[in-house]
C-alpha cells in the first residue's frame, strides 16, 4: 500500500470501532473491547509503518508525504481535505500510537473486566464493588464497569480524533479533529455523569475550551480569508506567504497580520493546553476514569494544543530577525513561562495523588510554550514527545495506585478517599512494579539528569531560553523546575516510601499484567526517549548517539538559531533537578499519619497555593454569575418579557381601548340604538303593514301573481318601445 | 409522463392539498385511515421533489421547470412558479419535514382528520412561497401558511395556546402589512409582478424629476425596502422582532414546532434571499451595517436567552433565533459586498445554515416532545440524570444537540464555519461579537443536557419514563442520517447552492 493512502486509513479503525460498538456490540464487553483494541492496534501498526518510511525520506521537511482531494466548493474554487506526514506529524504520530495502545490496553484492567458485576452499581456511577463467596465468607471486591462497552466506544472515537489531528494537512480537518476531541474529553470527562462533580468537570472543560475555540475559528476564517488556504505546507511552509502577513497591519493593537492571526490561533491552544487563564478546566479533569486523564494529559487532547503552536510557529515567528522576538511570541514565552511557574507552586501543596499530576501537566506544557515563545522549536517538540510518554505512565501508574488502594478500601470497609496521598506510604513492597516505573516517570518528570528523557529534552529548553538571552524565562522555567523536582520527589516520598499510613494501604496490592505491563512499555520510553536528541555539543556523550532529533525535525525550520556554548544551562538543570528531589524527600521522608503538610509552615503561601490561588472562586463571580445574570435576567426578563413584549402588549392594549371607545361612544349610542334600531324598527313596522298579505290562502297569492306578471309587462314594454 | 415532467412544480405544490381533500372523504372515528392516508399522501410530493432534485441541472438556467399560466392579466399577474438551486433545496427540506412531522403527529388522538388536513394545506402554503416567480403569488403563499399553524397552535397547544396563537398570527400579519403595500407599490410602478422581469425593471426603477408621491424617489424606495424587511425579519425572525417565536413555539404540538423551525422560519430568511438583496442591491448596501448587526444581536441574545431558561422546550425555541442569526449574517454580508467571492461564501453558508438547521432545530423539537409525552413536563429542574434511565433516546439527544451545537464533523459546523469565513473580511466587528453567540450556543445546548440527561438521577422517573419507541426512532433517523452526511461530505448539497448563489450575485 502506498504511504498516502495508509495516512488516510491511519485514523479510520478507531472510528469503525466506535461505530461498530455502538450500533452492534454494545451488550458485550469482551466483543467490544476487543474491537476497540483491534482498532488502536491497526492504527497503531498502521502509524508504526507510516513513521518508519517517513523517516527513511530524506527531504521530508520540503516534500511531506502528501495526499488531498476536493471537499467543499468555495465560489470558483474547492477547498481541499488532505492528510500530510512531516516530521513534526511523524514524531508526533509515534508518541500517539504508543500512548494511546497503552491506554486501551491498561483500560480493559481498570474498568475490572472479568470482574463480577457490582451488587448496586448503575449506568453513570463508578463501580462500587461486588460481594463474593458464601455468607461466611462473603467479602467485597471490585465489580466491573457498568458502562464499560460505552467507555470503549468513546475512547476510541477520542483517539479517532487526535489520529486524524496528527495526520491533517490543513487548519479546518485540524479543527474539525479537535472538536471532535473536545466533545470527547467532555463526555469522557463526565463519564459517571451521575456524579454531580464529574458532569460538572466535563462541562467545565467543554466551555472552558471552547473560549479558546472560538478565538481560533477567528483566526482559522481570518487566515483563509488573507492567503486563500489553509493547507499546512502552502500557507505556512511558504516563506513569501509568511512574509507578506508580516508586513501587513492587522490594525489591532500594531499587530502585523501574521501576529494577530497567530495570537488567534494561540488562544485555542491556551484553552485546549490549559495554560493560565484558561487552565482551569484542566484539574477537574481528573473526574474521568484514570485511562482518560492519561489520555487527556498525555496522548490526545493538551498534545493537540501544542501540536497546534508546533504547527502555527511559523506564523508567530514570521517577521522575526535574529534573536529579537515577535510580539506574539512574546505573549507565547510569558504565558509559558508564567504558566510553568504558577502551576508548580499550585503542585506543591496538593494531596490528591492526579491532582499533583495534573497541575505538573499545566506545568510542563507551559515549559514547552515557553521554549516555542524563545523560537527552540526542536526543544518544545522533543518535550512535547517525552513528556507525552512519561506523563501517560505517571498517570496510568497513579491510576494504578488508586486501584491497588480501593482494593485495600473495599477490603478493609475503610471510609477514605483512595486518592490522598496521606492516606497512603509504604506501596513501594505492597506494588513494585508500579513502584519501579512510578520513579521512572517521575525522574523523567523531575529532568533526572543523563538517564531521563525528560532531562534531555528539558536542558534544551533551558539551552534555548539561555542561549537566546531570555533571562526571564530563563529564570522563571530554572525556578519551576526546582519545584517540579520537589513536588515530584513529595509524591513518590508520600506514596511509596516509609509505613503505611492507613489499613487499606496496608492491605493494597499489586495490579494484574493488563495493567502493569502498559506501565513497563512506557516506562522503557520514558527513559529511553530522550537519547534520540541527545545534543552533540554536549559534555563527553554528545555525538556518541547521532541527534536524530535535532536533525528531523529541526528540517522543518527555514533557519535555526545557533547559539554561542555555554555550560550554565547544564548545570542550572543538574542544580535544581538533583536538589529539587533531594529536598523533597528530606522533607517528606517521615511525614506520621494525621500530621499536617511540613510546608504548612509557610502559612499565607501555602493556603493560596491549596486553593489554587482562588481562580476558580474568582472566576464563577466575574464570568458565571454574571452570565447568567444577564441571561436570566437581563436577556429574558427585562429585555424580552418587559421591553420587547411590552411594546407588543402596549400595542395590543391601545387597540383594544380604541375598539371599545368606538364601540362605547360611537357603535352603541349611534349606530345601535340610533341607525340599527330605527333601521330594524322600520321593518317591523313595514313587515306588520304587509302581515295581511301572507294570507295564506292560495287564491290570493295567484292574483297577486297575475297582477305583478302585468305590471312588469307593461312597464317592459313601455320601456322597450 | 410528459404531464408530470412539465407540470412537476405544480404537482408538488398541489399534490399536499388535494391529499388534504381525500382526508375529508374518510370517517373522523378512522383514525389509523386518517394518519396512513396523511403519511403516504405526503410521501407524494416528497417523492415528486425528489425527482426535482434528479431533473435539476446545478449549471442549467437559472430558473429551472418553470411554469406560466394566466391569472390576474389584469394587473400584470401570473401564475408563474419555477426552481433555482436555492428554492430546490428549500423544496426538498419542506416535503421531507412535512413526511417526518407527520409520523411524528401520530400520538395526536385529538381531532385527527382537521389535524392532518391542516398540516398538509400548511405544506402547500411553504411551498407556494419557495416556488413563486411572481411577487403577488408569493404574497399570497406567505398569508396561506399562516392561517393553518394559527389553528395548529390554537386547536392542538398548550396551555397557553390562545394567547400565543394570536401573537404568532397577529406578530407576522402586522409585520407584512408593510410587504403588501410595498409589493402594490411596485406592481403598480412598474405595471407587472413577475418577479424575473422586476429584477430587471425594479432596481434600476427612475421617474422623471426623481419625485414620487411627493417624497424622494430614494426615500420612497428605503421605505419600500424597509417594509420588506420587516417583514421577513419578523418571520426569521431577527431580533428584536422574535418574542413570538418563543410562546409560539412552547405552545404549538410537536409537529407544529418542527415545521415553524424547520421550514416556516426559513420563509423569512428565503424572502431576504430571493427579494430583499436582489430587488433593493442599493438599499441593501446601504443599510448592511444595520442588518449585520441586527444579526449580530440576535445571534448573541438568542444565545442569552436560550441559556436563561428553565423550559426545555423554550429553550430550543431561544436557540433557532441564535442560530437564524447566522443565517442573516450571511445575508448581511451579501449585502455589504455584493458580488465578492467572501460574500458569495457567506451566502452559500447561510443557505446550507437554513437547510442544517431545518434539520436539527426539527429533530430537537421531536425529541423535547418524546419526553414531554412520557413526562408531561418540560421543566428543566425537574429531570436529571435520565441517561441512566433513557439510555437510548439520551444518545440521540447527544447527538442532536451535538449538530445544533455545530460540531465538526456534523451538519451545524459546515454552514457555520462558511457564514463566519464570508462574513469575517467584510463585517469584521460584526463577525468577532457573534463569536460571543457562538460561545454561549454551547452553554445553552450543555445546559439542556447536563440537566435533562447528567447528574444525579431524580429518583421520581424511576419506573415511570419508556424508551423512545421504533416509530419515533424511524422519525429521528433520517434527521441524523442527513446530519452526518452533509457533516462529512456537504459537497453535493453546496455545489448546488453554490453555483445558484453564484449566477444571482
Amino acid at each position: 500500500m502506498t504511504t498516502e493512502s495508509l495516512i488516510w486509513l491511519l485514523p479510520l479503525p478507531p472510528l469503525a470501532a466506535f461505530l461498530l460498538i455502538v450500533l452492534f456490540t454494545n451488550r458485550s464487553k469482551a466483543l467490544s473491547h476487543s474491537l476497540a483494541l483491534a482498532g488502536a492496534g491497526t492504527a497503531w501498526l498502521g502509524s508504526m509503518i507510516v513513521f518508519f518510511r517517513a523517516v527513511g525520506q530524506h527531504d521530508l521537511a520540503e516534500n511531506p508525504i502528501h495526499i488531498s482531494f476536493n471537499w467543499l466548493p468555495m465560489v470558483d474554487e474547492w477547498f481541499k481535505m488532505g492528510v500530510m506526514i512531516d516530521p513534526a506529524g511523524a514524531v508526533t504520530l509515534f508518541f500517539v500510537a504508543w500512548t494511546v495502545l497503552m491506554i486501551f490496553i491498561y483500560s480493559v484492567g481498570y474498568h475490572n473486566f472479568g470482574q463480577p458485576k457490582g451488587d448496586h452499581d448503575r449506568p453513570g456511577l463508578p463501580p462500587h464493588g461486588a460481594t463474593v463467596g458464601d455468607k461466611k465468607h462473603a467479602h467485597k471486591v471490585p465489580s466491573v464497569e457498568p458502562m464499560y462497552s460505552r467507555f470503549f466506544a468513546l475512547i476510541s472515537l477520542f483517539a479517532f480524533a487526535m489520529f486524524l489531528l496528527v495526520v491533517s494537512d490543513n487548519l479546518l480537518l485540524f479543527y474539525i479533529a479537535w472538536e471532535i476531541m473536545g466533545f470527547c474529553s467532555y463526555a469522557l470527562i463526565g463519564f459517571w455523569y451521575g456524579k454531580e462533580s464529574a458532569r460538572n468537570a466535563g462541562v467545565k472543560a467543554f466551555l472552558t475550551t471552547r473560549v479558546g475555540d472560538v478565538f481560533m475559528l477567528l483566526g482559522i476564517v481570518g487566515l483563509y480569508s488573507a492567503t486563500g488556504s489553509l493547507n499546512f505546507h502552502e500557507v505556512l511552509g511558504n516563506p513569501d506567504t509568511l512574509a507578506k502577513l508580516a508586513a501587513a497591519d492587522s490594525g489591532v493593537l500594531g499587530l502585523s497580520l501574521a501576529g494577530l492571526l497567530g495570537i488567534l490561533l494561540f488562544i485555542g491552544t491556551v484553552g485546549k493546553s490549559a495554560q493560565f487563564p484558561l487552565h482551569v478546566w484542566l484539574p477537574d479533569a481528573m473526574e474521568g476514569p484514570t485511562p482518560v486523564s492519561a489520555m487527556i494529559h498525555a496522548a490526545a487532547m493538551v498534545s493537540a494544543g501544542v501540536f497546534l503552536a508546533v504547527r502555527t510557529f511559523p506564523l508567530v515567528s514570521a517577521g522575526r530577525v535574529g534573536e529579537e522576538l515577535t510580539s506574539a511570541m512574546m505573549v507565547m514565552a510569558f504565558i509559558g513561562a508564567f504558566t510553568a511557574l504558577f502551576a508548580s507552586t499550585i503542585a506543591l501543596a496538593q494531596n490528591d495523588i492526579k491532582r499533583v499530576l495534573a497541575y505538573s501537566t499545566i506545568a510542563q506544557l507551559g515549559y514547552m510554550i515557553a521554549a516555542l515563545g524563545v523560537g527552540a522549536y526542536v526543544a518544545a517538540v522533543f518535550h512535547l514527545v517525552t513528556h507525552a510518554f512519561f506523563k501517560a505512565l505517571l498517570f496510568l501508574g497513579s491510576g494504578s495506585v488508586i486501584h491497588g488502594m480501593e482494593h485495600g478500601v473495599l477490603h478493609t470497609g475503610e471510609k477514605i478517599d483512595p486518592q490522598d496521598m496521606y492516606n497512603m506510604g509504604g506501596l513501594k513492597d505492597k506494588m513494585p512494579v508500579t513502584f519501579w516505573t512510578f520513579v521512572a516517570g517521575g525522574l523523567a518528570l523531575s529532568g533526572f539528569p543523563l538517564v531521563t528523557a525528560g532531562f534531555w529534552s528539558k536542558d534544551e529548553i533551558l539551552t534555548g531560553a539561555f542561549g537566546g538571552h531570555h533571562w526571564w524565562v530563563f529564570g522563571t522555567l530554572a525556578v519551576s523546575a526546582l519545584l517540579t523536582a520537589f513536588y515530584t520527589m513529595r509524591q513518590i516520598t508520600l506514596t511509596f516510601l516509609g509505613k503505611p499510613r492507613t489499613k487499606s494501604a496496608e492491605h493494597a496490592s499489586e495490579n494484574k499484567t493488563v495493567m502493569v505491563g502498559p506501565l513497563v512499555v512506557l516506562a522503557v520510553f520514558a527513559v529511553g526517549a530522550g537519547w534520540a536528541g541527545i545534543p552533540e555539543k554536549f559534555p563527553l556523550l554528545g555525538g556518541l548517539i547521532p541527534n536524530w532529533f535535532g536533525e528531523f525535525v529541526g528540517s522543518m525550520l527555514h533557519e535555526e538559531a545557533h547559539h554561542a556554548e555555554s555550560i550554565v544551562p547544564l548545570l542550572t538543570s543538574l542544580v535544581v533537578s538533583l536538589g529539587g528531589l533531594y529536598l523533597g524527600y528530606m522533607v517528606y521522608r517521615d511525614v506520621k499519619q494525621g500530621s499536617p503538610d511540613p510546608l504548612a509552615r509557610m502559612g499565607f503561601l501555602y493556603k493560596v497555593f491549596k486553593y489554587k490561588y482562588g481562580i476558580d472562586e474568582l472566576y464563577h463571580d466575574v464570568f458565571i454569575r454574571p452570565a447568567v445574570w444577564i441571561s436570566e435576567v437581563f436577556t429574558y426578563r427585562w429585555i424580552d418579557k418587559g421591553l420587547l413584549d411590552g411594546i407588543i402588549e402596549g400595542i395590543g392594549k391601545v387597540a383594544l381601548t380604541l375598539g371599545r371607545l368606538v364601540r362605547n361612544y360611537i357603535d352603541i349610542p349611534l349606530w345601535n340604538e340610533g341607525m340599527t334600531d330605527g333601521v330594524g324598527g322600520g321593518v317591523r313596522r313595514t313587515g306588520d303593514a304587509l302581515r295581511p298579505v301572507q294570507s295564506g290562502r292560495v287564491q290570493m297569492y295567484m292574483v297577486l301573481a297575475v297582477l305583478l306578471v302585468l305590471v312588469a309587462s307593461v312597464l317592459f314594454l313601455f320601456f322597450a318601445a | 409522463m410528459n404531464f408530470i415532467s412539465d407540470h412537476l412544480l405544480t404537482l408538488i405544490l398541489f399534490s399536499p392539498t388535494l391529499v388534504a381533500l381525500v382526508l375529508m372523504l374518510i370517517p373522523s372515528g378512522n383514525k389509523q385511515a386518517l394518519r396512513w392516508t396523511a403519511l403516504i399522501g405526503s410521501l407524494i410530493p416528497f417523492g415528486l421533489s425528489l425527482g426535482l432534485w434528479a431533473g435539476f441541472d446545478p449549471g442549467g438556467a437559472k430558473f429551472q421547470f418553470a411554469e406560466q399560466a394566466n391569472w390576474y392579466p389584469a394587473i400584470g399577474s401570473s401564475y408563474h412558479v419555477g426552481v433555482d438551486g436555492i428554492a430546490l433545496t428549500m423544496v426538498v427540506l419542506t416535503t421531507l419535514l412535512t413526511v417526518i412531522s407527520i409520523l411524528a403527529s401520530f400520538s395526536i388522538t385529538e381531532k385527527v382528520k382537521a389535524f392532518m388536513a391542516l398540516f398538509l394545506v400548511l405544506e402547500t402554503g411553504m411551498l407556494g412561497v419557495f416556488v413563486s416567480l411572481d411577487l403577488l403569488l408569493f404574497f399570497v403563499f406567505w398569508e396561506i401558511g399562516l392561517v393553518p399553524m394559527y389553528f395548529l397552535i390554537s386547536q392542538w397547544g398548550g396551555e397557553k395556546r390562545n394567547y400565543a396563537s394570536l401573537k404568532f398570527i397577529l406578530y407576522t400579519m402586522g409585520g407584512s402589512l408593510g410587504l403588501l403595500l410595498a409589493t402594490q407599490m411596485i406592481g403598480v410602478l412598474t405595471g407587472t409582478y413577475d418577479l424575473p422581469r422586476l429584477l430587471e425593471l425594479w432596481p434600476a426603477y427612475q421617474v422623471s424629476g426623481n419625485v414620487l408621491f411627493g417624497l424622494p424617489l430614494a426615500t420612497v424606495k428605503s421605505i419600500a425596502f424597509w417594509a420588506f424587511v420587516i417583514a421577513f425579519a419578523v418571520k426569521v425572525p431577527v431580533w428584536p422582532f422574535h418574542t413570538w417565536l418563543p410562546d409560539a413555539h412552547t405552545e404549538a404540538p410537536t409537529a407544529g414546532s418542527m415545521i415553524l423551525a424547520g421550514v416556516l422560519l426559513k420563509l423569512g430568511a428565503f424572502g431576504f434571499i430571493r427579494l430583499v438583496l436582489p430587488l433593493y442591491p442599493a438599499e441593501s448596501q446601504q443599510y448592511a451595517g444595520w442588518l449585520a448587526g441586527l444579526a449580530t444581536l440576535a445571534i448573541i441574545f438568542g444565545a442569552f436567552g436560550a441559556f436563561g431558561q428553565n423550559d426545555f422546550k423554550r429553550l430550543v425555541a431561544y436557540s433557532s433565533i441564535n442560530h437564524m442569526g447566522f443565517v442573516m449574517l450571511g445575508v448581511a454580508a451579501m449585502a455589504a459586498a455584493p458580488g465578492t467571492a467572501d460574500a458569495v461564501i457567506a451566502l452559500n453558508g447561510s443557505v446550507l445554515q437554513m437547510f442544517n438547521h431545518g434539520l436539527y432545530s426539527a429533530g430537537m423539537f421531536f425529541l423535547v416532545g418524546v419526553i414531554y409525552e412520557r413526562a408531561h413536563t418540560r421543566d428543566l429542574s425537574k429531570f436529571g440524570g435520565l441517561w441512566a434511565l433513557l439510555p437510548v433516546y439520551g444518545t440521540i439527544l447527544i447527538f442532536v444537540s451535538m449538530a445544533s451545537l455545530g460540531l465538526p464533523g456534523l451538519n451545524g459546523f459546515v454552514s457555520e464555519f462558511l457564514v463566519v469565513r464570508g462574513a469575517w473580511p467584510v463585517l469584521q466587528v460584526a463577525t468577532a461579537l457573534s463569536m460571543i453567540g457562538l460561545f454561549f450556543t454551547g452553554a445553552y445546548t450543555l445546559k439542556g443536557l447536563w440537566t435533562v440527561l447528567h447528574g444525579p438521577l431524580n429518583e421520581h422517573w424511576k419506573g415511570h419514563l419508556t424508551e423512545i419507541n421504533a416509530r419515533e426512532i424511524i422519525v429521528i433517523a433520517p434527521l441524523m442520517v442527513l446530519i452526518v452526511v452533509i457533516g462529512v461530505w456537504p459537497a453535493w448539497i453546496l455545489d448546488i447552492i453554490n453555483r445558484a448563489v453564484s449566477m444571482w450575485f
